[in-house]
């Protein structure tokens, strides 16, 4: 009984895996984030923007390597790092060679560990990890390897762009900081305390705590020790519904002061906050979206627009990954042999449609670019989030923020 | 001292709000011996169904239609799924309400996606109450405290003072005896647990717009509820209030005062490690009372279950 | 192997714990087993194979509580878990402090540790069963997966944990770097462990443990202590659930909070629940299907967790034994030998039936596509067949099939049961 069941599973199984894996000359690129579940929303968001930017950056353009077109597969990992160790898996098993992913930097380490172990495993079928969005500072500091490219400026650079601005706000003198209560929200607390007490000595951080990730119900409390701490200022790396409760709490509870974010936009948030986050809200990011950079920039936010009604261009650095891409492989003339497209992808000077020279250093394969501190405006917004009207509008711009800065890499090549 | 004021005042209504879940969930407890773990799901229908509606007609509609329209839906899954199952015994019971609460959060995503709801209180109370010490409290939730306050009072005045509460506290511990004397308990059962789902649906209505209308509002909720129930000690209804209040004001306090466990492990009288990186309890020096805030109910529930396994006002063991 | 002791109370066994007859099963699933990877070669086959391997150790080992102890616990995945991450660790000292450890024994040391964690648990959780049992494991599993994220130092923080399996000791000449030795390793404990674990059902305390779940205080007149009985299945339960997690360890390299939290403890839950918690290899079938639609349907569509979520309350619903009892059902009418008079109804229900699955979901995912995929691209294909979702009479087609062959497989229901009332008819002795 337990026998055929199995023979008749497995034989299903073998049948589904072969189907997918039908021999096309496409590039593929596997798409391994969340797809269903709670965060399948910003999942979603990636997908949709990484189609249409091989649509439209790559495909219309006449390829690369003379006419071969990219294609993204995605898979659904569930935000789990054991399933996106399987999809992985299944990705390579298929022959794709390239994998992009962002969201959560628990599954990037799962991900940049096993890339490494296969590499070194398997010589004749390796595959490049194209991480867009995860920015943990440690998968370009002491967890790097020559596999893995950041396209996203991380966690401390965000934080060296934003203390810029923040110890020119001469207004600002005390500061609270707050966030998740693992890796990320950490390193963000740790950049904040570093970075201020180089620039501002003389500025208070008031307070400087962390709580439980996503089992906060309500953040009145927070609140409203932030406010008696009388902070000028607020800085936070929360995402999800974590920065939506801590930002309505504070908003509820009469805070006026800005409150610098590195996420709280799109997939819902902008909307949320509305007319209340006009003022206080601000964020850390790369891709200047509005006001547009150029024509061409508009041009594709507004097809896009077009294209995905519900989805926003939250994720703007997805168009240099693959552009950059398309480049290295032509570079490399060949999109088998990872090690020639890394090579060729390492110190790459590329000019984004967003406006910004990005540069991927060779020493830690971090991308150096713009970074923008954005507020949350309806004022002058081009392209909006969550058809809402409001969105993001540059206020400062930090050109090629932390270019020189020092990395604990030691970059192994094969 | 005034944010002790305002902490108090924000306790009460995270308090209140866990004891419109908890009364509906306890009474449907205590009559079928079912711990209903889809109750936090129907909060969450009763939030996006407010949302729909108030995208149409406004807030104040919704108030009143969305926990009727739950009520329904929760009467609909006790006639023709639950009874079902319940001649099965009590652990298929349970687990589908399991699957069921997992199903709903799959509906809600399929109908209205996977991001936030922008919910909003409605414009007559947006606005600040009172102000202390900087601090603004909304009007919205002095509303919420009324709100609660009135169900709990109607609750009780039906439970003790009408024909109809009589039955069902008779219909708790005897049914066999009251569907001999000639009462319908089948019908009892689904209107208790009809009435117990759109309590939890009120919650939903009223919640949503401050806590937030997404698809995983029902899980940050869901286990919390039987930590408070069980604490409160199964089938009490004033246990249940008690335990509300004892979670709010306890999460509201640990998440308000920065308390570090090393400070406290100093006064003590321990000696603080030299060097502290490389202690293999460095997390525990490092520690604050807020990191820990929303798993003291459970700590609390552990220790109140190993120590009086009837909970706090319970009579029974179950 | 420890577990297999005999309770003192019932050292008069005159029958083995296993014969022959009863081992002929298990020798043709090791040969299975062994020709599995010939079948299917690929990566991910291997992978998929290897974690259905580990699902099935974990449900069988939760099996231990819930089917045969009737122990409903919220929480299991922690004693899996924690034999994990010990077994990472182990990997971590074996690659830089020299550890002297062959890895195919490193998941009995992570049994060892689920072990030790299930006895210290298991004083006071198991003084009692039902719901207070049921909400303890609740609040450990709670207590436990918080502080997987607080306290970085064992558990990693949100990154987790992660090995190189590659650094031991050769055994045999292995290195275990292939996916291939890795199987055969998997697939070497899931036969020991599943082989342990039925002899351990078969032992007078196994046996002990359905009589407590049945009737406890029968069980203690007869002079058994109930709660010692509930102790040692426990305990029982967390030694293999820490093998499962060792063998994870070996498979994935890497674990994390996920492997603690309280949708793992669910979802063995529903696994061992929808194979079904009466029979020994009702986790085992569970878990496969499990495994596979989680693994492969999510390839194929967004809204997999709905057919799941679906397909788990059908199940609670209308056979609460699980897919094994549906099967076991069968039994009776095959020995009365009226097996046959079930085929033509049920071939005659099979065509409506398939037809009411598909077009339901497809329905569904017309829906689905109609709702929320972009402007544009209103072209979807389902089942090899490219159309427009937003095409009018596509939705109508589909929903008069979906009503339709509803509405016939509720008329040929009834013939289906006639057949099944008259297929178990026993004529009575004359």
């Amino acid at each position: 009984m337990k026998k055929l069941t199995g023979i008749i599973l497995g034989t299903v199984m073998a049948g589904m895996l072969a189907s997918t894996a039908i021999a096309a000359d496409n590039i593929k690129i596997a798409f391994i984030d969340p797809l269903s579940g709670g965060f399948a929303a910003t999942g979603q968001d990636g997908l949709a923007q990484y189609r249409f930017a091989a649509e439209e950056l790559v495909n219309k353009t006449g390829g690369v390597l003379g006419g071969t077109k990219f294609e993204i597969v995605p898979f659904d990992n569930k935000i789990s790092p054991k399933e996106s160790l399987i999809q992985l898996q299944v990705a390579i098993d298929q022959g794709i060679r390239f994998i992009a992913q962002g969201n959560s930097s628990g599954v990037a380490h799962a991900i940049t560990a096993a890339v490494k172990k296969h590499n070194k495993r398997n010589p004749d079928k390796r595959v490049l990890f194209l991480n867009y969005s995860a920015v943990d500072p440690a998968l370009t500091n002491d967890k790097c390897n020559f596999w893995h490219f950041r396209f996203d400026a991380n966690a401390d650079i965000k934080m060296d762009a934003l203390t810029d601005i923040i110890s020119a706000n001469k207004d600002i003198k005390k500061i609270y900081l707050i966030g998740q209560d693992y890796s990320f929200g950490k390193a963000v607390a740790a950049a904040a305390v570093k970075y201020l007490g180089q620039k501002r000595p003389d500025v208070e951080i008031v307070g400087n705590e962390l709580h439980p990730i996503g089992k906060v119900k309500d953040f009145t409390p927070y609140a409203r020790k932030i406010i008696s701490s009388g902070a000028d200022a607020m800085i936070t790396g929360n995402w999800g519904s974590d920065m939506v409760g801590l930002g309505k709490s504070m908003i509820a509870a009469g805070f006026k002061n800005p409150m610098y974010t590195y996420y709280a936009a799109s997939t819902g948030i902008t909307k949320i906050f509305g007319a209340d986050g006009k003022g206080p809200l601000k964020l850390v990011g790369e891709g200047q979206i509005n006001p547009p950079a150029s024509d061409r920039a508009d041009a594709y936010a507004k097809a896009y627009k077009a294209k995905y009604p519900d989805n926003d261009l939250g994720q703007p650095r997805i168009a240099n990954v693959i552009e950059m891409l398309a480049k290295a492989i032509d570079k490399a003339g060949t999109a088998s042999d990872m090690v020639a497209v890394g090579t060729a992808l390492e110190g790459m000077e590329h000019d984004s449609i967003w406006g910004s020279k990005i540069l991927m250093r060779a020493k830690d394969h971090q991308a150096i670019q713009d970074v923008h501190i954005f507020g949350h405006t309806d004022e002058g917004v081009a392209h909006d989030f969550d058809n809402s009207g409001f969105g993001l509008k540059v206020e400062n711009t930090v050109k090629m923020a932390s270019a020189d800065s020092a990395t604990t890499c030691k970059m192994e090549r094969p | 001292m005034s944010l002790l004021l305002v902490n108090l005042l924000d306790g009460l209504v995270t308090g209140l709000l866990l004891f419109m879940l908890c009364s509906g969930l306890t009474l449907i407890f205590s009559m079928m011996g079912v711990l209903n773990f889809a109750h936090a799901s129907f909060y969450m229908l009763g939030a996006y169904f407010a949302y729909q509606i108030s995208t149409y007609v406004g807030f104040w509609p919704g108030l009143i239609l969305a926990p009727i329209i739950v009520g329904l839906a929760g009467a609909l899954v006790e006639r023709y799924g639950l009874r079902r199952v319940h001649k099965f015994g009590h652990v298929p019971e349970l687990v589908f309400t399991f699957g069921l609460a997992l199903l709903i959060e799959e509906i809600v995503q399929f109908f209205w996606g996977k991001s936030h709801m922008a919910y909003e209180p409605p414009a007559l109370l947006n606005f600040t109450a009172l102000t202390i010490a900087g601090n603004g409290f909304p009007a919205y939730k002095v509303f919420m405290i009324f709100m609660a306050m009135a169900i709990f009072l109607v609750l009780l005045y039906i439970l003790t003072r009408t024909r109809v509460g009589l039955i069902i506290q008779a219909a708790l511990s005897y049914p066999e005896t009251v569907q001999n004397l000639g009462h319908n308990v089948p019908l009892v059962f689904m209107g208790v647990f009809g009435v117990g789902t759109a309590l939890a649906g009120v919650a939903g209505v009223i919640a949503g717009p401050t806590l937030g209308t997404f698809p995983g509002m029902a899980a940050v909720l869901g286990s919390i509820v039987f930590v408070t129930i069980v604490i409160g000690g199964l089938g009490s209804l004033w246990g249940a209030l008690a335990a509300s209040l004892l979670i709010g004001w306890l999460q509201t306090f640990a998440a308000s005062y920065n308390i570090v466990i090393g400070d406290v492990l100093v006064a003590v009288g321990f000696p603080m490690p030299v060097n502290l990186d490389d202690s293999a309890l460095r997390d525990l020096w490092t520690l604050t009372v807020s990191q820990i805030g929303p798993i003291l109910p459970y700590l609390l529930m552990v220790l109140v279950l190993v120590i009086r396994p009837q909970g706090l006002f319970g009579k029974r063991e179950t | 192997m420890s577990v297999v002791k005999q309770d003192s109370a019932g050292s008069r066994i005159a029958n083995p714990l296993i014969t022959v007859s009863q081992f002929a099963p298990w020798f043709v699933v090791i040969v299975f087993l062994s020709l599995l990877p010939v079948i299917f070669t690929s990566g991910a086959a291997l992978t998929i194979m290897n974690q259905m391997a580990i699902t099935i150790i974990f449900a069988l080992a939760y099996n231990m509580l819930l089917g045969q102890g009737g122990m409903l616990s919220f929480g299991h995945a922690v004693y899996m878990g924690l034999g994990g991450f010990f077994c990472v660790h182990l990997m971590n000292m074996i690659e830089y402090d020299g550890l002297w450890l062959p890895l195919p024994l490193l998941p009995f040391f992570g049994g060892l540790f689920g072990l030790v964690f299930a006895l210290i648990i298991g004083t006071f959780s198991t003084r009692r069963a039902g719901t207070v049992f049921a909400m303890i494991s609740l609040g450990v599993g709670e207590l436990i997966a918080a502080s997987s994220i607080i306290v970085v130092v064992f558990f990693g923080g949100e990154e987790g944990i992660s090995g190189d399996r590659t650094m031991g000791p050769e055994t045999f000449g292995l290195d275990f770097a292939s996916q291939l030795e890795v199987y055969y390793l998997t697939a070497f404990w899931l036969v020991i462990s599943a082989l342990a674990m039925y002899l351990f059902s078969r032992t007078p305390v196994g046996r002990m443990a359905n009589a407590v779940r049945d009737n406890e205080e029968r069980a203690e007149f007869l002079g058994y202590s109930q709660r010692n009985v509930r102790f040692i299945s426990f305990c029982a339960s967390g030694f293999f659930a820490g093998i499962a997690g060792g063998i994870f360890a070996i498979n994935f390299e890497i674990l994390t909070e996920e492997n603690l939290n309280l949708a793992t403890s669910g979802s063995i839950l529903l696994i061992t629940f929808l194979g079904g918690v009466g029979f020994f290899v009702g986790p085992i079938i569970g878990a496969i299907v499990f495994t596979f639609l989680q693994t492969v349907l999510s390839l194929y569509t967004e809204i997999w967790q709905l057919y799941l979520g679906t397909l788990f309350l059908l199940t609670v619903m209308f056979f609460p034994f699980g897919l094994t009892g549906l099967i076991a059902m069968h039994m009776r009418p095959y020995q009365l030998g009226k097996i046959s008079l079930l085929v033509k109804p049920y071939l005659r229900m099979a065509i409506p039936g398939i037809v009411c699955v598909l077009s339901f979901s497809s329905l569904l995912e017309i829906a689905f596509h109609a709702k929320h995929a972009a402007i544009g691209e209103e072209h979807m294909s389902l089942f090899g067949f490219g159309f427009n979702s937003y095409n009018i009479l596509l939705w109508l087609v589909v929903l008069v099939l979906s009503i339709g062959s509803g509405w016939l497989c509720k008329r040929l229901a009834v013939g289906v049961r006639e057949a099944w009332d008259e297929a178990n008819f026993v004529e009575p002795r004359s």
